[in-house]
């Protein structure tokens, strides 16, 4: 049974199409993340999920229910972790567990919870004492209180520190193993390589690329190759000199010049002896696997030459 | 698969956390709760022993100011509580987090009605009683039954309107400041502060035309010696009972969930018609 099931979905707001026919599936137990600058219209698709918003046209399902539609039972068995929505402020943590949790049909303690996000000794704090990543876990917390079976989560680390967010991190990989689905937004592309399952990449309202991390990341050459320009080389001059023996087009930004190769020893061969011709050394020669990042890059840079 | 919660332990789950609210939020207990004592305090050393004076006798003033004080306590606690509170919390995102949830929606609201009520009735409660103890407020048994219709009625309008307020006004800083800028200026016509004699026509008219005024003294005719018992006064009650429903019509009619701004243009949310 597919957990999320959405078919040539559109929102228009007047003659701004903030999501422009999009269709992709979110399997059981499956952790899908949606990738996207502000305004590629996540928020949107996923608040049409939630039942928060109408669609203007196209389908969407959750659970097999149409969430414009959906009452009580629907929410009993969703969570919702919302880009920025307030917890009252005057109550402990402990208290708006037990308050949220209070409505649902099967709940989490709180002990439990506070364990899972890693707020054991703010068990008692008073939610306006804690901070913005500590309130941001509580809401976290609070999103699978329930137990829920589909999670949506609107970009759930923004303001996280890094131990927090890899913490969080372990949660949302639990949950996906637990069987819970989750559809993930998020522009951390880090964040998509190592939680999705799947990633969808949205840009200007559409879907533009859909796979896994892996699948995206070999349909990009494999392998990126960048270094430092040499000062023997005028910055004007270096797309001429390099791309040739690269073998590719390269990208360059302030003095980094990059490139991504399709094989990487012929062409690292290739610079390498040339810099040793010209006796020049090349500063932070790197050569890696591509990213996810690189795939985004080249994925939005195409996207923004078409659309010009 | 275990059932959902039965509907009263949700609303008695959010009256008390609301009440817990209140209680936390020392600024809001100080102006809802501890102010009308404050007046009713500096009345008395004000005013003292003075007597108002009618064709029909004359007795104490504090009887008069007493209802009065009292009755405003309650306006303060429904219409301008919830025309703060609601806002509040609908700016910090918080009716949308519930949006969310299994909750009921109208149990949401509830819990925040039901506890303005209670308030209203500690704090009247609390007044009166100051009133009895401290300066020989006299009570007539025979007319509470109509004090606390009187009441009821009066909670019910002003908890509509305040309502209503919440759903218009989009936010929560202009919404403080539309409560207090509706409710005082009409506090000093409607005989809540001073009994006034013989005022300007247009004063008059503008107490009668709004339901503070006849609400008050439907209270104050349940303390005062000159109304005889059941001391039941219909016609305002019909009146304030009337600018209820209105409210409520308003209230159901523009109720938002969401922070005003979170979406694009006309994309207002889903109203309370679904609640």
């Amino acid at each position: 049974m597919l957990a999320i099931e959405v078919r040539d979905l559109r929102k228009h707001y007047g003659d701004l199409y903030a999501v422009d026919g999009v269709t992709f599936d979110v399997r059981q137990g499956e952790v899908y993340a949606l990738l996207g600058e502000n305004g590629a219209g996540k928020s949107t698709i996923v608040e049409i999920l939630e039942g928060h918003r109408s669609a203007t046209s196209g389908q969407a399902q959750v659970l097999g229910i149409d969430p414009a539609a959906a009452k009580r039972d629907f929410r009993d068995r969703i969570g919702i972790v919302l880009q920025s929505s307030g917890i009252e402020r005057e109550f402990t943590v402990r208290e708006v567990i037990e308050l949220y949790g209070g409505c649902y049909r099967e709940r989490r303690s709180a002990e439990e919870l506070v364990a899972l996000v890693g707020l054991q000794d703010k068990l008692n704090a008073r939610i306006g004492s804690l901070s913005g990543g500590q309130q941001r876990r509580v809401d976290l917390a609070l999103g699978i209180v329930g137990k829920p079976e589909v999670l949506f989560l609107d970009e759930p680390t923004t303001g996280f520190d890094p131990a927090a967010r890899r913490k969080s991190w372990d949660l949302i990989e639990q949950m996906g193993t637990d069987g819970t689905s989750v559809l993930l937004t998020t522009h951390y592309l880090d964040e998509a390589e190592r939680l999705a399952d799947r990633v969808g990449v949205l840009a200007k309202g559409q879907l533009i690329a859909e796979g896994t991390p892996e699948d995206l990341i070999s349909q990009v050459s494999g392998t990126t190759v960048s270094f430092m320009v040499p000062d023997t080389t005028e910055l004007s001059e270096a797309p001429g000199v390099f791309g040739p023996l690269l073998g590719t087009e390269v990208r360059i930004s302030g003095r980094l010049i990059e490139a991504s190769v399709e094989h990487p020893a012929e062409a690292v061969n290739r610079l390498t002896s040339w810099a040793l011709d010209a006796e020049v050394e090349l500063e932070s020669l790197s050569v890696r696997r591509a990213s996810l990042e690189d795939v985004y890059l080249s994925l939005t840079a195409t996207d923004n030459e078409e659309a010009e | 698969m275990m059932p959902f919660p039965s509907t009263i332990r949700l609303v008695v789950a959010q009256t008390k956390y609301q009440l817990l609210t209140f209680w936390r939020i020392p600024v809001a207990m100080f102006f809802t709760v501890g102010l009308p004592l404050v007046m009713l305090v500096l009345f008395n050393a004000l005013f003292g022993d003075s007597t108002i004076d009618t064709p029909d006798g004359s007795w104490s003033s504090r009887q008069f100011y007493t209802a009065g004080l009292a009755a405003f306590t309650a306006v303060s606690a429904t219409y301008t509580n919830l025309a703060n509170m609601v806002p509040l919390r609908r700016d910090e995102g918080v009716l949308k987090r519930w949006r969310g949830t299994p909750l009921p929606t109208w149990t949401y609201l509830c819990g925040f009605i039901l506890s303005a009520v209670i308030i209203a009735f500690v704090g009247v409660t609390l007044l009166l009683t100051l009133g009895v103890v401290a300066y020989d407020l006299d009570i007539d048994l025979a007319k509470m039954p109509a004090a606390f219709v009187t009441f009821g009625i009066g909670v019910g309008a002003f908890a509509a309107l305040g309502m209503a307020l919440a759903s218009l006004v989009k936010s929560a800083s202009s919404a403080a400041a539309a409560a207090n800028a509706t409710i005082l200026p009409l506090a000093f016509v409607s005989n809540v502060f001073i009994q006034l004699d013989d005022p300007p026509r247009w004063i008059e008219i503008v107490g009668d035309i709004f339901p503070l005024k006849p609400f008050v003294e439907a209270f104050q005719d349940c303390f005062t010696p000159f109304v005889e018992a059941p001391a039941f006064n219909w016609a305002s009650l019909a009146f304030v009972a009337v600018w209820g429903a209105a409210g409520l019509g308003v209230a159901l009619w523009k109720f938002t969930w969401e922070p005003s701004g979170s979406a694009p243009r006309r994309s207002r949310s889903r109203r309370a018609e679904t609640v």
